[in-house]
């Protein structure tokens, strides 16, 4: 059985088909490059108004194009290939980095469906029937990069940040995975398409939306959302770059575009993974307004990118307020906080959808496993710490 | 030939991943031809001294290669652990309302085990970081 798909290929493939494919990939292209010019900008510029400092306003109104400015300045500057690097996949790797960083971009769907030249198509560059597991493929993908990256140096600092860089990201992807699957749950299908669809419903009251978010109650989406910060590697999860610890990170060995290639591929994965946030838990491109006409196909764009700019607000915000994870308290944070929850969350959420009687059996059983799995950690914490050593007195100077 | 056959039956299939198919390229192109047209702008004076590796700004010492702890590795094995299972849960999510309470009841029994295992760690220390 096949589901559904983009009705762009319904009726095979002819010349007319490939290019719409083509101009498709061409707009989303250059629209994703020049969002991510103009996210480093809005970035830097947000980030410095919360410290009180002016940022960016040198070149063009406000300093936008500073972004621009930087890059071309990169295209002058001499490449080094250290003579300790791997000189294969020290050049593979800035495509390993960039490449999935647009790829998983592919499945967002960004609008309704449209008709363009006689062919009905979606605003959604591929709808492929397990779109959600080639989101997390590329999401893994996107791991090599950075691993290959520090492994390839030839250095001792890069090596540090990918090896822990790597396994941060797979940790994280465990409970990014589970929490998708509660998405999963409730829609029944892998199709971002369906995702979407099963959320523009209205929902409690006829005010409040039919969001996933509220739907499933939250913690999945907290879940996600902590994961993918941390699979983007933003800060305050940024401990492959920690420039305190480890020099750069995994690029410290990469000058030049190189270097450049990385930076891009880190702030397009973080507007990749805020429209997935979006299309997973926010109801996508779907909002109040007509359904028709040209503005029934523009208005579910301008919701889409609305929600997507408030989502990377909060990313910016969130790199300007907290400090970076301690390395232990990430890895506890993954491993002993976020996927029991999200593992137990996942059954709660199956009971309750099988028949509310069974859900408040498992919502019980998971409370009651919560409780002394607290316990455990308490009398763990007690039998294997030591107590913290007093801080030391401070003498008076007289 | 047989594997042409396959593909031509299985194209309604992959007909949705011809847009990834031209993303990818449009993607893997991009890279490419940033890197030519840097290799084409940026000046080229090679010196000795410049392809030593940076690392903190010093000369390195000794090699580039160190050990690294064990702990990764640890995490590497169980990270394999969940993504099997995840790869098990998907189906079993699209088709929940079909299974009904006999769906739920294995999955609940298939996540206990597999909180066991986790919980094994735990408590052998595998998830403490020293």
């Amino acid at each position: 059985m096949l589901a559904a798909g983009d009705p762009l290929f319904a009726d095979g493939v002819d010349l007319t088909v490939v290019l719409i494919v083509i101009a498709k990939t061409v707009v989303v292209f250059g629209a994703m490059l020049v969002s991510v010019l103009l996210l480093i900008w809005f970035e830097r510029k947000l980030v410095a108004d919360m410290q009180a400092r002016i940022g960016p306003n040198r070149a063009g109104k406000f300093g936008v194009l500073q972004t621009l400015a930087d890059g071309i300045k990169l295209f002058f500057k001499e490449d080094f290939l250290p003579t300790q690097a791997d000189r294969r996949v020290y050049r593979l790797a800035p495509y390993l980095a960039t490449v999935p960083a647009f790829l998983s971009f592919a499945i967002v769907p960004i609008g309704g469906t449209v008709t363009i030249a006689g062919h009905q198509t979606r605003l959604q560059l591929a709808d492929p029937p397990v779109g959600i597991l080639f989101l997390l493929a590329m999401s893994s993908i996107a791991v090599y990069g950075v691993m290959l990256a520090g492994w390839s140096s030839g250095s001792k600092y890069p090596l540090l940040g990918a090896v822990r860089g790597s396994a941060q990201m797979v940790s994280y992807e465990a409970a990014l995975g589970l929490s998708t699957v509660a998405v999963v749950l409730v829609t029944g299908s892998l199709l971002t398409s369906d995702i979407v669809a099963g959320q523009s419903g209205e929902g409690l009251f006829g005010i409040i939306p039919n969001w996933n978010v509220l739907r499933l109650g939250f913690i999945p989406f907290v879940v996600f959302f902590i994961a993918g910060t941390a699979e983007s590697n933003r800060p305050p999860f940024d401990l492959v770059e920690a420039e305190q610890e480890l020099v750069g990170g995994f690029h410290t060995e990469y000058s030049a575009l190189r270097f450049a290639l990385f930076f891009l591929a880190e702030f397009m994965n973080t507007i990749t993974i805020s429209a997935i946030m979006v299309t997973l838990f926010l109801g996508g491109p779907s909002g109040p307004g007509p359904d028709s006409g040209l503005i029934g196909a523009l208005l579910p764009v301008f919701w889409f990118l609305l929600k997507v700019f408030a989502m990377l607000c909060v990313f910016v915000w969130l790199r300007a307020t907290l400090p970076r994870f301690r390395y232990d308290r990430l890895m506890d944070l993954g491993w002993k906080k976020l996927i029991p929850l999200s593992l137990a969350w996942l059954l709660i959420q199956a009971a309750f959808l099988v028949d509310v009687k069974w859900g408040i059996v498992v919502f019980t059983g998971a409370a009651v496993m919560g409780v002394l799995l607290w316990r455990a950690m308490e009398v763990g914490h007690g039998a294997t710490e030591h107590e913290a050593p007093a801080p030391p007195k401070f003498q008076e100077v007289r | 030939m047989k594997a042409l056959t396959t593909l031509i039956a299985m194209s309604g299939f992959l007909r949705e991943y011809l847009t990834v198919l031209v993303f990818g390229a449009a993607a893997v192109a991009m890279v490419g031809a940033m890197l030519g047209a840097g290799s084409l702008l940026r000046p080229k004076r090679a010196q000795l001294q410049k392809y030593i590796s940076y690392e903190s700004g010093v000369d390195p010492v000794g090699t580039g290669w160190s050990q690294s702890q064990i702990r990764y590795y640890l995490f590497g094995l169980l990270f394999v652990m969940f993504e099997v299972e995840t790869v098990f849960i998907f189906p079993w999510a699209v088709r929940l309302e079909d299974l009904g309470l006999f769906g739920l009841v294995e999955m609940v029994v298939f996540i206990a085990i597999l909180a066991l295992g986790l919980l094994y760690a735990w408590r052998k220390g595998v998830l403490r970081w020293m």
